[in-house]
């Protein structure tokens, strides 16, 4: 059983993560409102070259506000320092031309449009006008611009190639515009940043589990050894304090997978993300697509194995007055939905306020060094952003174990409550 | 507007959560054998409390943009 466990825990965090693959193609990057920042505009300096270009000169200086906001989004690519970056695959599908398919790095950096797609503070955005021509096309820069739409005051990035400005769609989000997003003219199916981690998530998960689930098989009888005994304690834990106590005796051994898998998935990505370099560096648990995908899993679990007793006191609760039950039965079936739908957003912004945070305090370098001008205060912001860092950084370690230990004792408690078998003599005092 | 309402909800989840935190604290000094079963709980309560404040947080930040 316990191996049996094991290794459904790990299959689980594949299955899972296909499922995340195909979600986070077009409903990722919820924070679309960057503005440019110092790049963009040695992009526009440099190539400024193309008549009507150069016109639009913006002086944004260092916009802390938009810099954290382009951090925790995700990427098509990995920022390793400036101008340095590690390519991630792209797929590409616009319904008007097909498939693209290439590498990130095809874009040099931003210089260059591949089948009206271009790269734009890392994200692939594409030109949404069809006189733009197709194939690889030099472009000088990308240029901001705030324009009102609707009332309310929005980026619009523009592509400028030949002395033109072209519009630039932003990528596809499944929110229907309520957070900037929308469906735009291309569906992103890229391997991006957050996906990468998941996959690597899922890879360590598989890897770990087998090497523990080989020594059950080994050491069958004796006393774990190797990494065995350090995640039997997680194990046990999982078991004696989540699962037994939230869903009972007599249930628990078939949630035990399920709840095993959110609470190492989420722990690996979460700490995946606190790494602030190449393999890490994605805010996974951070991107409401994510954890709409880890709720979805829970409501599913729990809706499914939900027992009689259990739809009974959601649609008509025994044992109190009938017209208590008419108002009653509304807000049981609103929890429903209420339950997995705060799972999501604990997780989300609990982690993305901790990357904020991080952030803010690295960004403190650069608003107190004046964007370069003021050498001691940069090391002043450095020295005391610094430290708050290394001090966050110990409360996020925290946070990332105790988001995922959130994650599985509600969720176990969610489906505690879903298998729950009531002894009808018994007061109903709830 | 929006940062406002988001400082108001974190002021009543420090609250809300220093209470269950001093009242665990309370039921540990006097019942120290159930430690285990307190502190889960406390954790999950204040899992609850932190997730209407951030509701109200996301809210308030959203209103904001």
């Amino acid at each position: 059983m316990l191996i049996l466990a094991l290794v459904f825990g790990a299959t689980f965090a594949l299955a899972q993560d296909h499922d995340h693959g195909s979600h986070d193609g077009h409903d990722h990057d919820t924070h679309e409102t960057h503005q440019p920042h110092n790049d963009d505009h040695a992009h526009a300096d440099d190539h400024g070259h193309g008549g009507s270009c150069g016109d639009h000169h913006e002086d944004s200086g260092y916009d802390p506000v938009s810099t954290v906001m382009n951090h925790i989004a995700d990427a098509n690519e990995f920022h390793v320092w400036k101008g340095v970056h590690i390519p991630l695959p792209l797929f590409l599908y616009a319904p008007d031309h097909g498939w693209t398919t290439g590498l990130s790095s095809m874009f040099h950096h931003g210089h260059q449009a591949v089948d009206r797609y271009v790269i734009n503070h890392g994200r692939v955005n594409r030109v949404a006008d069809d006189s733009f021509p197709m194939g690889e096309v030099h472009i000088d820069g990308i240029l901001h611009k705030v324009e009102e739409v609707n009332g309310k005051n929005k980026d619009v990035y523009y592509v400028c190639a030949k002395g033109e400005l072209f519009k630039l769609d932003p990528p596809s989000t499944v929110d229907g515009g309520f957070l900037g997003g929308g469906i735009t003219s291309f569906y992103d199916f890229s391997i991006t940043k957050n996906v990468f981690t998941l996959f690597l998530a899922a890879i360590l998960l598989i890897f770990v589990w087998n090497a523990v689930a080989r020594g059950y098989k080994k050491n069958e009888g004796k006393a774990p050894s190797g990494i065995q005994s350090f995640f039997e304690v997680f194990f046990v834990f999982i078991r004696d304090e989540v699962t037994k106590p939230m869903i009972g005796e007599k249930h628990y051994e078939r949630f035990q997978p399920f709840i095993m898998t959110l609470f190492f998935f989420i722990m690996f990505i979460n700490l995946l993300g606190l790494v602030p370099f190449f393999p890490g560096s994605a805010n996974v648990t951070g991107n409401l697509a994510v954890t709409l995908v880890l709720a979805v899993f829970t409501f599913l679990v729990t809706n499914l194995n939900g027992k009689k007793d259990y739809w009974e006191h959601i649609f008509w609760m025994p044992g109190i007055p009938g017209w208590v039950k008419i108002i009653l039965t509304p807000v049981e079936i609103l929890s429903l939905f209420i339950k997995p739908f705060s799972l999501m957003i604990r997780l989300f912004a609990n982690i993305s306020a901790g990357h904020i945070i991080i952030l803010s305090l690295i960004g403190l370098t650069f608003l107190f060094g004046d964007n370069g001008q003021n050498v001691g205060g940069a090391a002043g912001g450095a020295l005391i952003g610094g430290l708050f860092t290394a001090f966050m950084n110990l409360i996020e370690l925290l946070v990332a174990l105790l988001q995922a230990f959130i994650f599985a004792i509600l969720s176990a408690s969610y489906i505690g409550a879903a298998v729950e078998e009531h002894h009808h003599d018994e007061a109903h005092a709830h | 507007m929006g940062a406002i309402g988001a400082g108001i909800a974190a002021l009543g989840a420090g609250i809300g959560i220093g209470l269950i935190g001093s009242r665990a604290m309370e039921a540990i000094a006097r019942q120290p054998e159930a430690v285990g079963d307190i502190r889960n709980n406390m954790i999950l309560t204040a899992a609850l409390v932190e997730g209407a404040a951030l509701f109200a947080i996301v809210v308030g930040l959203l209103a904001n943009g």
